[in-house]
């Protein structure tokens, strides 16, 4: 059946502000940016993980009526459209650092918990987003794949 | 100690008010620059909620007046940051008497509450028994932090006891 999500989408305020914050602040690369005409197609992806691609996406017309688009932007900026994206790295400590030393909103501080060392940040535009260093267990499996308990 | 707490706390409220500043130009509504004002003071409030936060400080994060803070915030979120963060302390304190051994009076202090009578009586008017009962009949949920912050907190006063799993 299917084989792989290539395509989520979050909702940004601003395209280039979009760009200039998940590329060169959260360090993602560019993966498209093309005019459609109709539409500006922005993508992000992890850096030399091609094939799992997050469009950056302007709420409003053509694709939505102004009143609704307007709605979306209340939402997104008071932080309330939910989880918009979960990266992993190999170094929460350091990327924490290096995210500091460039100004990011940090919604919470680096925690150790039994899956993995975290953090919490915030797009420019209000999106919740969360950085983890996965623990593993014994087999090398994420112990997150090891389900949640009862 | 409490001295030592307030200067940490007023210089992270510092960065995070200039930090706020050098974003908002972009916003070109003005209610979305005022909900995203709010929404850094709820993550101020969301980080610190152990150390002694009050408005002053809270309507710096937002780069409003203090009177205008607490009015915008209720419109915002639907409560005013008071009750948001005597919501945000209990859910910390919910999840320390669920995964750990600390004593009731340790949770007290760890989740913000400077007197153990406060305590208790806001985490009885919000989940409706106390601290230690609460205790006695948890089971660990072990999912990420972000979704046990969200998913675990009590929906409000009064209301709170749907939010309880029995």
């Amino acid at each position: 059946m299917y084989t792989r999500i290539n395509l989520s989408s979050i909702f940004v305020l601003d395209l280039d502000k979009a760009i200039d914050f998940y590329v060169n602040t959260l360090g993602l690369e560019l993966t498209s940016d093309m005019d459609l005409g109709f539409m500006r197609w922005v993508t992000v992806g992890v850096p030399g993980q091609p094939g799992r691609d997050v469009l950056l996406e302007l709420p409003g017309p053509p694709g939505m009526d102004e009143k609704s688009g307007e709605q979306v932007r209340d939402l997104v900026t008071k932080g309330a459209t939910g989880f918009a994206l979960g990266l992993v790295t190999d170094n929460a400590a350091k990327t924490y650092a290096t995210l500091k030393a460039r100004g990011v909103e940090f919604t919470s501080e680096l925690q150790t918990h039994f899956y993995g060392t975290d953090f919490g940040l915030r797009d420019p535009f209000g999106n919740n987003m969360r950085i983890t260093e996965l623990a593993t267990s014994d087999n090398g499996l994420p112990k997150s794949a090891e389900g949640i308990k009862r | 100690m409490n001295q030592i707490l307030s200067i940490r706390v007023v210089g992270f409220f510092t960065v995070a008010g200039g930090c706020a500043l050098r974003n908002i130009a972009w916003v070109t509504r003005a209610v979305e620059e005022l909900n995203r004002r709010m929404l850094r003071a709820r993550d101020a409030i969301d980080r610190a909620y152990s150390q002694p936060l009050d408005i002053a400080n809270l309507a710096a994060v937002a780069s409003v007046s203090e009177a205008h803070f607490i009015r915008t915030f209720k419109a915002t979120f639907g409560e005013t940051p008071h009750r948001y963060l005597q919501r945000r302390r209990v859910e910390r304190a919910m999840f320390m008497l669920r995964e750990t051994e600390k004593s009731v009076t340790d949770i007290c202090l760890d989740s913000g509450f400077t007197s153990l009578g406060t305590f208790s009586r806001t985490f009885h008017d919000i989940i409706g028994m106390s601290p230690t009962d609460y205790r006695s009949r948890q089971e660990v949920i072990a999912l990420p932090t972000c979704f046990v912050m969200q998913w675990t907190r009590p929906s409000s006063f009064g209301e709170a006891k749907r939010a309880v799993r029995t």
